[in-house]
């Protein structure tokens, strides 16, 4: 079926009808073209959807704790609810197997100063953890550690911003930072996706922090990530089940939503993941719907040529042509203008999604493109549809009559 | 060559329909050259269409070289007609987007030939009607007499027992039809048999065995003495 003969025939055929071969063609290239488009646009919201999630590692669950609005046990409303270094410890001993990393977090602010330059920062103050759970980059020097900890050394890393606004003629890591007061060391810099805001901190040791803030244990807030094996549902359940522990704990009333709020990712990340998923849907039904036009288109034009053929289909038929011989001409014709038409549109397509890339990222659309995999997926819908629309036209002109075709009129 | 009985072919026409061939018994040996002749509408090219397996009867009996021609399939029937039998007509029917070379090789293709062996026998078929020069001509290019010689090679290619013409010169002026029925002659007699419908009375006559056909049934079937249509040219 697939000999040089055959080849040559189609070859023939088409470039002596380049025009309606065009035409035949336009349709799907124009079908191609706009599938590319809208793919590329949906695959650049998903990725900054995908972006939103940088930040934070998406089976994150954050702990807060606020006032009481409920009397419970005995206690009155109002009550405000302190979490401690045990709490933490409590977490982390009870649902050990389900944690990833953990860590505690306190704030201050505090106004910090290098030679002549001065600024005022947030310090946040957390376990060696915390680098995960945020996906914080060091770029120079390290983060903090285990031993930071135990010793409740006096050193800080900063942000990129930090950075730039401090150290300006020097490299910080090594150099002797003031805040509000108290020297520390900068042992490391580091960067984070998550904005401009994340790379405006300072982080420090949580006990070094709670030894010079106050002298005392105080938590403001608990974040961990869960296993990631953990599946949807039992992510939710394991927050539930951390919310109900604690509420019990601290004598918190059940229905009491502020006194122990548990916030979980896991819930966005369907939302979101939901809504890309719906837009994946959109696009592949706008796209099947634009294909399926220029395969009718094909298929229609096909069938003109098939009839504009008619004659030349019974010559052939008359000198001994079989009704595949026929079926295959047409079929194969019909797969090659598809595909040669799908392969232009869809080049132009991705040409488009990339010149027009950049320009599209103020419309929340980033890194616009189409993978090798979509390119693949591609070739083989447009030989079926090819195939597709040859087939009626194939079919209609094997059955035409050497006789009919023949007749002068 | 082929046998005919009892042959009968109608046409549907809206509700009605139009018997053309009412009974056709006709016989015909290897080696003749026969004319069909007949008023319009009388049914000859619907009898050679039959007899070409392009059409089909609606009754009788039709054997072609001892295979009798009944209820073929598609593909048996083109298999038949590319080994048995080669058509000329009045209008070439040559594939306009194709040069005389490959119309001569198209049934050489379907037939299962090698490019190069389609290559060499269509010229050596161009060579005999003269044409080996216009191997790469467009039929655009060529004159009546020149597709008509064109479209006799692609008949010739295929080497088929049976030659069918429907009215070889009837587009062609009368020098033309000459040198064309000249060339349909020497290949009678190397041994072709051939059947051709006509017109036109001195064609006719060129043929062995006028068949003359009036509503539908032989009228007349003489063997003639055969005019050389060399004494013209
Ligand atoms: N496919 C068809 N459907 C309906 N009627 C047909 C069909 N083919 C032929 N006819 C009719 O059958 C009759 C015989 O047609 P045919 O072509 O055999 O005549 P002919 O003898 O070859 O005439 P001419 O000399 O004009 O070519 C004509 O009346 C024609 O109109
Ligand atoms: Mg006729």
């Amino acid at each position: 079926m697939f000999d040089r003969d055959l080849w040559r025939e189609i070859f023939q055929s088409i470039n002596m009808n380049r025009t309606r071969s065009l035409l035949s063609g336009f349709t799907v290239a124009f079908a191609i073209l706009l599938f590319a488009i809208l793919f590329g646009v949906a695959n650049g919201l998903q990725n900054t959807f995908a972006e939103a999630f940088v930040d934070d590692a998406s089976n994150s669950i954050f702990i807060r704790a606020g006032r009481t609005t409920k009397a419970s046990n005995g206690l009155q409303a109002g009550r405000r609810i302190q979490f401690k270094n045990k709490d933490y410890d409590y977490i982390k001993e009870e649902f050990g197997d389900k944690v990833q990393y953990i860590t505690s977090r306190l704030y201050r602010n505090v106004n910090a100063s290098f030679r002549n330059e001065k600024n005022s920062y947030t310090v946040r103050a957390c376990h060696p953890d915390h680098q995960y759970l945020e996906n914080t980059k060091v770029t120079y020097g390290r983060f903090l550690n285990q031993s930071d900890m135990e010793n409740k050394t006096k050193v800080v890393v900063i942000g990129r911003l930090v950075e730039e606004d401090l150290f300006i003629k020097t490299t910080p890591v090594g150099k002797y930072i003031n805040l509000s007061g108290i020297q520390y060391k900068v042992v490391g810099v580091f960067e984070d996706d998550g904005g401009d805001n994340e790379e405006r901190l300072i982080y420090m040791p949580l006990t070094t922090a709670q030894q010079v803030y106050g002298n005392n244990d105080y938590v403001d807030q608990i974040n961990l990530t869960y296993n990631p094996n953990l599946k949807f549902d039992q992510a939710l359940d394991f927050s539930n089940l951390i919310t109900e522990k604690l509420k019990d704990r601290f004598s918190v009333a059940s229905s009491d939503q502020r006194a122990i709020r548990v916030r979980n990712l896991a819930n966005e990340a369907q939302a979101i993941n939901q809504m890309t998923t719906g837009l994946g849907i959109i696009i592949l039904v706008i796209g099947f719907g634009t294909l399926i036009a220029g395969v009718v288109g094909i298929s229609n034009i096909m069938i003109f040529i098939v009839k504009e053929r008619t004659k030349e289909i019974g010559i052939r038929k008359a000198l001994g042509a079989s009704p595949k011989s026929i079926v295959s001409i047409i079929l194969i014709e019909s797969i090659l203008i598809t595909l040669i038409a799908g392969f232009v549109g869809l080049f132009i397509g991705m040409g488009v999604v990339e010149l027009a890339g950049p320009s599209l990222e103020k419309y929340f659309i980033k890194d616009a493109g189409v993978s090798t995999s979509t390119i693949i997926g591609a070739t083989f819908t447009l030989i079926v549809a090819g195939g597709i629309a040859g087939y009626l036209p194939a079919k209609k002109a094997s059955r035409i009559k050497p006789i009919v075709a023949l007749r002068d009129d | 060559m082929l046998k005919i009985n009892k042959l009968h072919k109608s046409y549907p026409i809206g509700d009605s329909s139009l018997h053309v061939l009412k009974g056709i018994d006709l016989s015909v040996e290897s080696g003749e050259m026969v004319a069909i002749m007949g008023s319009s509408g009388s049914g000859k090219s619907t009898l050679l269409n039959i007899i070409g397996m392009l059409d089909e009867a609606d009754e009788g009996e039709y054997v072609l070289d001892n295979v009798p021609i009944k209820n073929l399939t598609e593909k048996k029937a083109a298999i038949y007609r590319n080994k048995f039998l080669g058509f000329i007509f009045q209008s070439f029917n040559l594939i306009n987007y194709k040069n005389a070379l490959d119309n001569v090789a198209l049934p050489l293709y379907y037939q299962g030939l090698k490019r190069k062996e389609r290559i060499e026998k269509g010229l050596f078929h161009l060579e005999k009607v003269g044409l080996r020069d216009w191997a790469d001509h467009l039929p655009n290019e060529l004159s009546g007499g020149q597709k008509q010689r064109v479209a006799i090679a692609r008949a010739l290619a295929a080497n088929p027992k049976l030659l069918l013409a429907d009215e070889p010169t009837g587009a062609l002026d009368t020098k033309t039809s000459h040198e064309i029925m000249e060339f349909i002659q020497s290949l009678n007699d190397e041994g072709k048999t051939i059947l051709m419908v006509t017109h036109e009375e001195d064609i006719a006559n060129m043929c062995k065995r006028i068949v003359r056909l009036k509503d539908g049934v032989i009228m007349e079937d003489t063997f003639v003495e055969q005019v050389r249509a060399s004494q013209y040219v």
